[in-house]
């Protein structure tokens, strides 16, 4: 394992009376790709303007390999941004805007005209010197955004959904392209999404986050396979959120139905939350099914269909096949214990499933 | 709309034009190229280049380039404090800030010669504080005060609207890139903010070079700009030629400088009044 290079130490973060981050810890490696994820509002740009240097934090320390920079201004950090809206300098053309911060720096010319075209090549935009932010197309734009911070080889580069004013064609194609750079480049990526896809396609590590408050750190594999409460479970991707109770290690007792799982350590008759993937939940003939249960909905969405099972166990289960089921089909239904993933009660209100009304709306 | 409407609806507008400017324009230079007999002759389109009208000239331009100035170092840190000083609601604070505009432009300058005359109100005080007296009225110095006074408004405008539309991550890439305050000003904020300073020099400076009642009134009759001169052509000399003559010439002044700033000023599209 490479080492700590970014700690976030006891970190907490109001505005006015808003309680935005609350005595958070965080630390991510060298080299690696770090994607805070969460829904709107939770507070990922707040961590990273603080990790750039562009909110102090009301308590706590952020330190870089080691050394505290808490109380370091942007410039003075050994990392750049890219903005969710590019912030290209509209009076400079491309070459002048990726020049900035190297002539900052009093780098030669012929190493800043090195430079440009090295980044220019990178990201796939060679020729564009002479163009102006404005003739550029947002793709484009961000591309540019890109090549102007890593000209000044940082360790880290920092972005902030930058990837959310693209359209979905381009933005499945940047992120190909942004992980083809992290490997070129070799250096750290924090990344800041609120897509769940996007995270699980590029990530090293994803850190998941809900109300200022870290839910799970792990490999995008981890946090879909075992979510660790039903927040993340729910908002990573789709799933079958049940109440259950653990009868005993490796027994969940399911609306009366007890279900074999591979789940221990938890109290006895202890409440818990189930999840089951849709993908998991298995339909077949009403005889091998371990409970049964009658297609009350179906739609086609492309690699799979959609199915609702309403059971004879009282929970409605939402399915995802490629076998079609007909609409009032009685179909039996199985789970392999591997795919029950048994998780505490919430303890707070971060740690429950999403509900529409507490996103806030986007700026 | 259809295309007849649209015509249907410029007429007035149409009219207008002819009527005020090109009908006026017309005899304006009419005037400028002839003598009181009706006959052409260049001599009142090159009046300007006697000595007087000269000096004259070379005053408006001085003065108006001073107040501009003036009006500039006074209108952009001002914008810059309000920036990042995050005011929920700088509209009001424009608001307090044009307020002066809506009290008649006479009576403003009349309140300029109570402050500054002989026996005037900052006088007074002085004299009670034992400070010394200032003597300042019936100088340029005055005429500079009374048109910085009069024409900041328009320069705080157009200045305030451009600073305030730039946009916080600009500034912050600045920084990200490792821009200090300084490089930040000179890289990233004034250049941003050119369109807007365009605006307001091309607001301030052309006014104050067509200038004469403030310099009636804080120059006591003492200080001719080239506007008094005009003026007094009109009505006083009542020679119409000549005044002619010399308004055409500080047209084309005026058309040079707003060519010079208004180049900036034509891509300043937040530009509101
Ligand atoms: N400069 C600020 N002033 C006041 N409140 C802010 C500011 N920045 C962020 N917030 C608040 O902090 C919370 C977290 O914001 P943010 O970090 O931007 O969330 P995210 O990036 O996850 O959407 C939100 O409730 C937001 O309204
Ligand atoms: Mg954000």
């Amino acid at each position: 394992m490479s080492k700590k290079l970014i700690e976030l130490k006891n970190i907490s973060k109001s505005f006015g009376s808003n309680l935005v981050l609350d005595e958070l810890d965080l630390y991510i490696r060298e080299n690696e790709f770090v994607t805070l994820l969460g829904p709107s509002g939770c507070g990922k740009t707040t961590i990273l303007r603080i990790i750039g240097g562009f909110e102090t934090p009301d308590i706590g320390s952020v330190y870089f390999d080691g050394v505290d920079i808490t109380k370091l201004s942007p410039n003075e950090r050994q990392l750049n941004t890219v903005f969710q809206k590019y912030a290209l300098f509209t009076h400079m053309t491309v070459a002048e805007n990726i020049a900035f911060g190297l002539r900052l720096k009093k780098k030669s010319d012929s190493y800043i005209k090195d430079k440009i075209k090295y980044a220019l090549d990178l990201v796939n935009l060679p020729g564009y010197e002479d163009r102006y932010p404005d003739s550029l197309s947002g793709g484009q734009q961000q591309r540019i955004a890109i090549a102007r911070a890593i000209v000044n080889e940082p360790k880290v580069l920092l972005l902030d959904e930058p990837l959310g004013a693209l359209d979905l064609k381009l933005r499945q194609e940047m992120q190909y392209e942004l992980i083809r750079l992290k490997n070129e480049l070799g250096i750290t990526f924090i990344y800041v999404t609120h897509d769940q896809e996007e995270a699980l396609t590029m990530s090293d590590t994803i850190v998941v986050m809900n109300q200022g408050y870290i839910q799970q750190i792990g490999t995008p594999e981890s946090i879909y396979n075992e979510p660790t409460n039903a927040f993340v479970a729910d908002f990573i991707g789709e799933s079958n959120i049940i109440d259950g109770i653990m009868v005993r290690d490796r027994l969940v007792n399911i609306g009366g139905l007890d279900f074999e799982c591979v789940d221990e350590g938890f109290g006895k008759n202890e409440p818990v939350d189930v999840v089951i993937r849709p993908e998991d939940v298995e339909l077949g003939s009403p005889e091998g099914g371990h409970t049964t249960g009658t297609v009350t909905s179906i739609i086609f969405k492309g690699v799979h269909y959609e199915i609702q099972v309403e059971s004879a166990i009282g929970i409605n289960f939402m399915v995802q096949t490629t076998q079609n089921f007909p609409v009032g089909s009685f179909v039996g239904i199985n789970v392999i214990p591997d795919n029950f993933q048994i998780m505490h009660k919430p303890q707070s209100e971060d740690e429950e499933i999403l509900n529409i009304e507490d996103i806030p709306l986007k700026e | 709309m259809n295309k007849n409407r649209v015509q249907v609806l410029s007429i007035p507008y149409i009219l207008w034009v002819i009527g005020f400017t090109v009908i006026p324009l017309i005899f304006v230079v009419a005037k400028a190229a002839t003598n009181a007999e009706g006959d052409f002759t260049f001599e009142y389109l090159l009046a300007i280049f006697d000595p007087v009208h000269r000096k004259a000239l070379l005053l408006s331009v001085c003065l108006a380039f001073i107040s501009s100035v003036i009006c500039v170092l006074i209108s952009y840190p001002a914008a810059l404090i309000l920036k990042s000083a995050k005011f929920k609601d700088t509209k009001i604070i424009m608001f307090i800030m044009i307020l002066p505009m809506w009290m008649n432009f006479i009576l403003r300058i009349l309140a300029i010669q109570l402050l500054i005359s002989k026996n005037g109100v900052i006088n007074h005080l002085l004299s009670v504080l034992h400070l010394g007296q200032i003597d300042i009225i019936n100088t340029p110095i005055a005429i500079v005060i009374g048109m910085v006074y009069d024409y900041l408004p328009y320069m705080l405008l157009p200045v305030l609207n451009c600073v305030l539309a730039i946009p916080d991550d600009i500034i912050e890439a600045g920084k990200d890139l490792g821009a200090g305050k300084f490089h930040v000003l000179t890289k990233i904020l004034i250049p941003l903010s050119l369109s807007g300073i365009g605006s307001g020099i091309t607001m301030v400076f052309v006014p104050s070079m067509t200038e004469f009642v403030i310099a009636n009134i804080l120059g006591g009759g003492k200080i001719q700009l080239l506007g008094n001169i005009i003026e007094q052509e009109f009505s006083v000399s009542m020679n119409w030629n000549l005044g002619s003559g010399l308004s055409l010439t500080l047209m084309i002044f005026v058309l040079i400088t707003t060519l010079l700033f208004g180049r900036n000023s034509a891509n300043n599209r937040n530009f509101v009044l």
